[in-house]
This record gives structure tokens, C-alpha cells and sequence, in this order.
């Protein structure tokens, strides 16, 4: 197993010294993608480094930025504009963002209003997925990033680039199916602290260099003898935008849990198989997001009710209970609770409902709720 | 600075309204309770009302009923209901009234809502919207359809081809969709007749809203506005929409050609961005009517709409005209920068003293950013702009010792301003563009 712990400097450091050393290496542009989804596989076929763009984490002191967001808007929100105050957007030329939410989507405009040196190009992914018209449309908006991004990558997008794109985040991704599935089968083998940390890690490097950095993980983790501990199995949903400081997960992890399945940066793991590509490489890319991507929050598929996959993830993993860890302040979140909530009530499944912000860094409390959780579940199994 | 007032706001305009408005409700308290009819429950922002007209649907919009549970003072018990649901402090509480009424069986003091026969999830702009639809589809078990609208976002801010084709293809779907539930053909000369009615209701609401530009402003377009509003969603498309709306000319023309406005004098000519505090309307609009200011225009009346500027619904191409409608033709749909673009043509044109951002919480595609758009009047237009916050339903948000305090000093500010530029005779209410 590779030593994981020396990356997590990287991850949190919002200096971004991955993609300054990939910048100085190719001299090539890099542009910040905004959770949920983002089609990465778009800037990078033009030669340039898509990165994850999470805020500022709780290493960043918001003092600008207040004073254009409000007070009820959340923290993802208001440190993403706080890391451009304070230069530490310098490294990006252009920002994708995308309809996921209102304030992502104001938050574009200031961004642009603001910054006008850097681009920010807004994508919008269909809602009405149970149309015909839905992958077509999303094709033709690929095309139309591919168009916008063209003039800060200097050149034009060729298909057989975007299909070798394509081909290297695919890779990626599967690896990382390979190593949650890994983490469900055993999770004593790879912890969630070390899943995430991997996984961020992708967002900031080249897929190619992500690529290797997964195998190895994953070769390390397969041969990795661990006795498993007497946890509770949990599924935890509502953290797929802003993201939950490292050492929350770990107190999550320490209080009891194995988190055996969850939504943390679930926009760079969208697709549920593999996306085969055909001669549209754009075409391949719609349809899989339209028809074989995971149930994103912000992704609205009246097909399916999101509450039924989230009972299907249930089912599928094994777990326990459900932990419900969400953003203050983040609505898509805070409405599909409620779906949730419902839904497991129904299906006797035992659920805790957190919430958190990124700037957080002290964990007592709520690792003391999830330790008092796994007891009552632990003591009911034990007392039936 | 006049005492608190006991001003009377209504007009004839108003009580017409509340006719129109009495009876719409009327309808659909009968169609709950089992006579003839269908509803079909659907969004304000960029709504394709006139399809739906055409097969005889009856618009239900759950922000119109949860506003009016709120303007009655009786939205806080179904948010309540709805926070007792899961919903959280933090969701918006047009959508919690809006459940909460549910619970409730849809009866309100106004009426019944019914259960509709379809939802039809208008996508423009709002991203609650496609929470609020799933969550009525699961609660309600209608045929729901989402109306995907790609959100105006290329430079020049205008859609694309590819986006206009997309929406009209979806319109087709949801023509068929309507076939499917009511059994019957799209009448294509009926959907025209209604279009025409409402490219004549745009007309004419744009020129009511040219007579703001008069000194007085014969009406105020903020508080006033919303009246109009009702009808223009609730109604657009049938000949008693148009009807309001002639009869709403020719009132507000009459005032203006005689000089009259809302108030008994015009002191302050102001824009009001974000949606009012439903249930301290009147309340709200004493605090500004007591320092003789008056809305010259709003980006609230422009949610549904966005007439002023020159859209028309075209009655040669229904379909296309409705896309439009709601792809470019409302503020929803539009990115915060062509909002600043809106409020700096009012305050232009309008000939306005100032801004009055009203935040609330509840509305976060309204709110999120409006202290950018306070910098940038401030800073950069050199706009007089006062932000303040509240609610657009959930009464515990409005604190009223505070907002008056925030505007008395900020009109207190502005005299002070006017009487310092007439001392030293500079031009005192001139914006820079």
C-alpha cells in the first residue's frame, strides 16, 4: 500500500501545487471546474487540466466575499469567490460552472463581473431526462463548450482528442468503482479517509498520473491484511458538492462507521458502467450521462424517484443505516432529505441526519451523535 | 418625511382584480369538489400558459398560493406543518406553504386547490422548481412532465438555435402528453386565438408600464404591479385577461394624463429589485409611501414576463413564440448580470433616484449575490442602493423596527444628498449611465 497520508498536504493546499507543477511541465491551461459535473473530458482533449474547484475548505478566512453573498447562502458558495479575492484563482484561466443550484449560478456571474480576465463558462445539463431530445441537446452543448473554451486553449477541439479524453477519464473512474466496490467488499481494507483522499487527488492531477496513483492504491489495498472491526455499515449521501473536511469523514469513521458507499466529488465518479464510445464521442458522452449516470442530486430524472436509488444503494451495499451529512445552507440537499427521511421511515432503516461546512474543524459533536447512533444500533442488534 | 400614513392604495384596477381573482378561485374550489374541469398545476417564471389553455386547463400556480396564504397572514402554520415533514428553516418557504397546504388537502381561505391532472415543471431558471415538482409528484402521483430550459448563458445573452429547437420539441411533447390526458387533438386555431390574446395582453402591460416613466408615476410599479400580476399569469390567454388589462390602460393613462399618482406627492422615484414581504405587504409599503418614494419599475413584475423591453408572443408562430417566451422574455431566465443590465435601463430611462434591493431568504435565485449588485450600483453606476432583508412568505424573517430603520436612514440620506446638490445647483437626481 502507498504511503496515502503524504497527499493529503496536497488536497487541502489551495495553492494547488499539482497543478502548478503540471502547468510548469506542459505549459498548458488549466481551467476550475465547479461541483457537481463537469465535462472534463472537454478541456482536457484541448490540451488543458480540468480541476475540482471545492472552495477554500476550512484553511481560508472569508473577508470579501461576505459582503456579496449573504449570510444564508452556503460556505462553497462564498469561498470559491474568497479564493479569487485573494489571488489564489491566479492559476486557473477559465472556470466552468453549471445549473446545478442558484447561488452556483449567480455565483457565475460574479465570478465574470468581478474577474473578467478569467472566463466563466456556464453549462446547463438537462432536466427533462425522460426525453428523446435530452442526449441530442447535451451533445450539442458539449459542442458549444468545446466552442467556448476554444479561444483560452488556443486551438480547436478535434473528435479523436475528446475520444482519447474520454478514454483516459474513463479510466480513472473505473478505477475508482474498482476501489469502492473494493471498500464495500472489505472495508477494513481501505478506510473512507483514504478513498477520499485519492479521489480528491484525481480532480487535481492529470488522469494519466491519477490513473497510476489509483492502481497502485488499489493493488495496495487488495493485498492490505486487516481484521475487520464490529462497525456499522453505513451509506452516506448529502455531501456532493461542498465537501466534508477530511478529518470529519475519519470521526464518522472512528465513532463506529464503515462508510460503505457515499456521494462525496460523485460528479468526477458519474457514469455507472463504463461510457462506450462510438464515432460521436460527444453523442457517447450525453447518453451516458442521460441514461447510465449516477443519481446526482441536482440531476432531476422523473424515472426513477431518487429516494428508490438511494434504497437500492441500501440494498446493494449491505448497509446498516443511512447518514445523511449535508452542507448548511445547500437546498438540493436539504429538499432530498425529506424524499429520503420518507423513504427510509417506510423501509424501517435506521438514519441520522447531519450537517456541516466546510470551514468546520472541530468534529466532537458530531462524531459523539454518530457514536450514540451505531450504540443504540449496536445495543438493539444485540438485545433482538 | 409624511406621518405614518392611512393612505388608500386601491384603485378600481385593484377591485377588478380581486373580482377576476375571486372567481378563478371559485373555479377550482368547484373542480375540487367535483365539478367539470381540468388543472394543471405549473410555475410562474416564463410559463407556457397558452398550451395549456388550449386544452382547457385551468393554470394552478403554487407560488400564487402560497403568496396568497401569505398576504392573509396564514402562511405560517403550513410552513410549520411542512418543517414538522422534514423540510428544513433553510428550504424556500413558498415550497413549505405550498406542501404544508397540501397537508392541509388544499383547502385555503381563499379556496380549494384540486388535485391537478398534470405538473407540468416550467424549468426556467429557478432550480427549486425541479425539487419543489418532485416532490409534488411523489406527494400528488400526477402525470409530471419537466419543461427543460437551457438558461440564457452565451455572450450576447440570447439563446441559441439549437436552444429554441429543443424547447419547441419539448412543447411538442408536452402537446402530446395533454392529447394523452384529456383525449383530445390539439385545436392549433384555438392555441392561436389564445396566443394573439396574449401578445395583446404583453402589449398593453408594457405601455401600462411605460406610464411609470411619467412625473408623477401614475401607479407604483412595485406594490401596484403585483396586482396586475395575478391576471397576467392566472388568466393570460382568455378574453377576460384582456379585458383587465385594456381596462388597466386606460385607468393608469387617465391618472397619468391628469397627473395623478399613488401617492399624494412623488419625492423619490425608486427601481425595487426581489420579490415583496407577502405578509407585511401593506406594512412595507407604508415605510417607503411615508417618504413620498414610489417604485418607477421592479424586477419582480418581470418574473413571469419581460414585456417592456419589446417580446411579444407571435400568433404566426405559436410554438416558437412560446419558447422564447420562456428561454429569453423573463428575468428568471436570465443571468444576474443581465439584471444589473435591467435595473440600469429602469434607472436610465425610468429616471430613478435610487435602487432598493429587498433580499429574502426564501428566494435564493433572487437573493444570492445582491451585495455584488449593491457594489456594482454603488461603486460603479453611482446608483444611491440600499439592501435590506427579509421574506417573501415566512413572517418570522421581517423584522419591522429594523427594516424602518434601514429605510428611514436611508431616505433621510438621500434628502440630504438632494438638499446639498440644490444648494450648490448640481443636477440632483440625474444617474450616471
Amino acid at each position: 500500500m502507498i504511503d496515502i497520508s503524504a497527499y493529503r498536504e496536497v488536497i487541502e493546499d489551495r495553492s494547488y501545487p499539482t497543478v502548478r507543477e503540471w502547468r510548469a511541465a506542459s505549459g498548458g491551461k488549466v481551467i476550475g471546474c465547479f461541483p457537481v459535473y463537469a465535462p472534463v473530458e472537454i478541456p482536457y482533449a484541448l490540451g488543458m487540466l480540468p480541476v475540482g474547484l471545492f472552495g477554500g475548505g476550512n484553511r481560508i478566512e472569508i473577508a470579501n466575499a461576505d459582503s456579496r453573498f449573504q449570510s444564508f447562502i452556503c460556505s462553497i458558495v462564498k469561498s470559491t469567490l474568497e479564493l479569487a479575492f485573494v489571488g489564489k484563482l491566479d492559476v486557473f484561466d477559465g472556470l466552468l460552472f453549471h445549473s446545478i443550484c442558484d447561488p452556483a449560478r449567480n455565483l457565475a456571474s460574479v465570478m465574470e463581473r468581478n474577474f473578467p480576465e478569467r472566463p466563466a463558462v456556464y453549462v446547463h445539463l438537462p432536466q427533462n431526462l425522460a426525453s428523446p431530445h435530452a442526449a441530442p441537446y447535451l451533445a450539442s452543448e458539449l459542442r458549444r463548450v468545446a466552442e467556448a473554451l476554444s479561444p483560452i486553449a488556443g486551438r480547436r477541439l478535434r473528435d479523436d482528442d475528446l475520444a482519447r479524453a474520454a478514454a483516459a477519464y474513463e479510466c480513472v473512474r473505473g478505477l475508482l468503482r474498482e476501489l469502492y466496490a473494493l471498500r464495500s467488499a472489505r472495508p477494513e481494507a481501505i478506510s473512507t479517509g483514504e478513498l477520499y483522499t485519492v479521489a480528491r487527488l484525481a480532480t487535481l492531477t492529470d488522469p494519466l498520473d491519477a490513473a497510476r496513483v489509483l492502481a497502485r492504491v488499489l493493488e495496495g489495498a487488495w493485498a492490505r491484511e486487516a481484521k475487520p472491526k464490529d462497525r456499522i455499515r453505513v451509506v452516506l449521501v448529502g455531501s456532493f458538492c461542498e465537501q466534508p473536511p477530511l478529518e470529519l469523514l475519519e470521526s464518522l469513521e472512528a465513532a463506529g462507521c464503515y462508510v460503505v458507499n457515499d456521494d462525496l466529488l460523485q460528479g468526477w465518479r458519474w457514469a455507472r458502467t463504463a461510457v462506450a464510445l462510438d464515432a460521436d464521442p460527444y453523442m457517447s458522452l450525453a447518453r451516458a450521462y442521460v441514461d447510465a449516470s449516477v443519481h446526482l442530486s441536482t440531476k432531476h430524472d422523473l424515472r426513477t424517484p431518487r429516494a428508490a436509488a438511494l434504497l437500492e444503494s441500501v440494498r446493494e451495499h449491505r448497509a446498516d443505516a443511512v447518514i445523511f451529512l449535508g452542507a448548511k445552507f445547500c437546498e438540493p440537499g436539504l429538499f432530498d432529505y425529506v424524499l429520503y427521511r420518507r423513504a427510509l421511515d417506510a423501509a424501517g432503516m435506521p438514519h441520522l441526519f447531519l450537517e456541516f461546512e466546510e470551514k468546520m474543524w472541530l468534529y466532537d459533536r458530531l462524531q459523539g451523535e454518530v457514536e450514540t447512533f451505531v450504540e443504540s444500533m449496536l445495543f438493539a442488534e444485540a438485545a433482538s | 418625511m409624511s406621518g405614518d400614513s392611512a393612505i388608500r392604495y386601491q384603485s378600481s384596477v385593484h377591485e377588478l382584480q380581486k373580482r377576476l381573482m375571486t372567481a378563478y378561485y371559485a373555479d377550482l374550489t368547484a373542480i375540487a369538489g367535483g365539478a367539470p374541469g381540468r388543472t394543471a398545476q405549473l410555475l410562474i417564471a416564463g410559463n407556457p400558459v397558452e398550451i395549456l389553455r388550449a386544452f382547457d386547463m385551468i393554470p394552478v400556480f403554487p407560488e400564487v398560493n402560497a403568496l396568497q396564504l401569505a398576504a392573509r397572514k396564514g402562511s405560517l402554520a403550513p410552513i410549520q406543518k411542512a418543517e414538522e415533514l422534514g423540510y428544513s428553516t433553510d428550504n424556500c418557504a413558498y415550497v413549505k406553504a405550498d406542501i404544508g397546504l397540501w397537508a392541509a388537502g388544499g383547502v385555503a381561505p381563499f379556496g380549494t386547490i384540486p388535485r391537478p391532472d398534470v405538473l407540468v415543471c416550467n424549468y426556467v431558471g429557478c432550480n427549486v422548481y425541479l425539487n419543489w415538482f418532485e416532490h409534488l409528484a411523489e406527494l400528488l402521483g400526477a402525470p409530471a412532465m419537466n419543461v427543460d430550459i437551457p438558461f440564457l448563458r452565451t455572450a450576447g445573452g440570447i439563446p441559441t438555435d439549437e436552444d429554441v429547437r429543443y424547447v419547441v420539441a419539448q412543447l411538442q411533447e408536452l402537446i402530446a402528453l395533454l392529447e394523452r390526458i384529456t383525449g383530445t387533438p390539439l385545436d392549433e386555431r384555438k392555441l392561436v386565438a389564445i396566443v394573439e390574446r396574449s401578445a395583446r395582453v404583453g402589449e398593453l402591460w408594457a405601455r401600462i408600464k411605460e406610464l411609470t416613466k411619467r412625473r408623477p408615476a401614475p401607479y407604483d410599479a412595485y406594490f401596484d404591479s403585483v396586482t396586475m400580476m395575478a391576471p397576467l399569469y392566472c388568466l393570460r390567454g382568455t378574453p377576460e385577461c384582456v379585458e383587465f388589462f385594456e381596462r388597466a390602460y386606460e385607468e393608469m393613462a387617465a391618472r397619468a394624463e391628469a397627473g395623478a399618482g399613488p401617492l399624494p406627492q412623488e419625492r423619490f422615484r425608486v427601481v425595487i429589485e426581489g420579490p415583496p414581504p407577502w405578509p407585511f405587504l401593506r406594512v412595507f409599503r407604508d415605510m417607503f409611501s411615508r417618504w413620498g418614494a414610489v417604485a418607477v419599475a421592479s424586477t419582480y413584475s418581470t418574473v413571469g414576463g419581460l414585456w417592456e423591453f419589446g417580446f411579444r408572443h407571435d400568433p404566426a408562430h405559436p410554438l416558437e413564440s412560446v419558447a422564447r417566451h420562456m428561454l429569453e422574455a423573463n428575468l428568471c431566465n436570465r443571468s444576474l448580470l443581465q439584471r444589473y443590465e435591467q435595473i440600469e435601463r429602469y434607472a436610465r430611462e425610468w429616471q430613478a433616484d435610487a435602487l432598493v434591493i429587498h433580499s429574502v431568504k426564501s428566494c435564493r435565485l433572487f437573493s444570492a449575490g445582491q451585495g455584488d449588485m449593491r457594489e456594482h450600483f454603488v461603486r460603479d453606476i453611482g446608483l444611491p442602493t440600499l439592501l435590506i432583508e427579509s421574506d417573501l412568505e415566512d413572517p418570522r424573517y421581517f423584522s419591522q423596527a429594523q427594516l424602518r430603520n434601514r429605510i428611514d436612514a436611508f431616505f433621510e440620506a438621500l434628502e440630504q444628498r438632494r438638499l446639498t446638490a440644490a444648494s450648490s445647483k448640481d443636477a440632483p437626481t440625474a444617474v450616471r449611465s
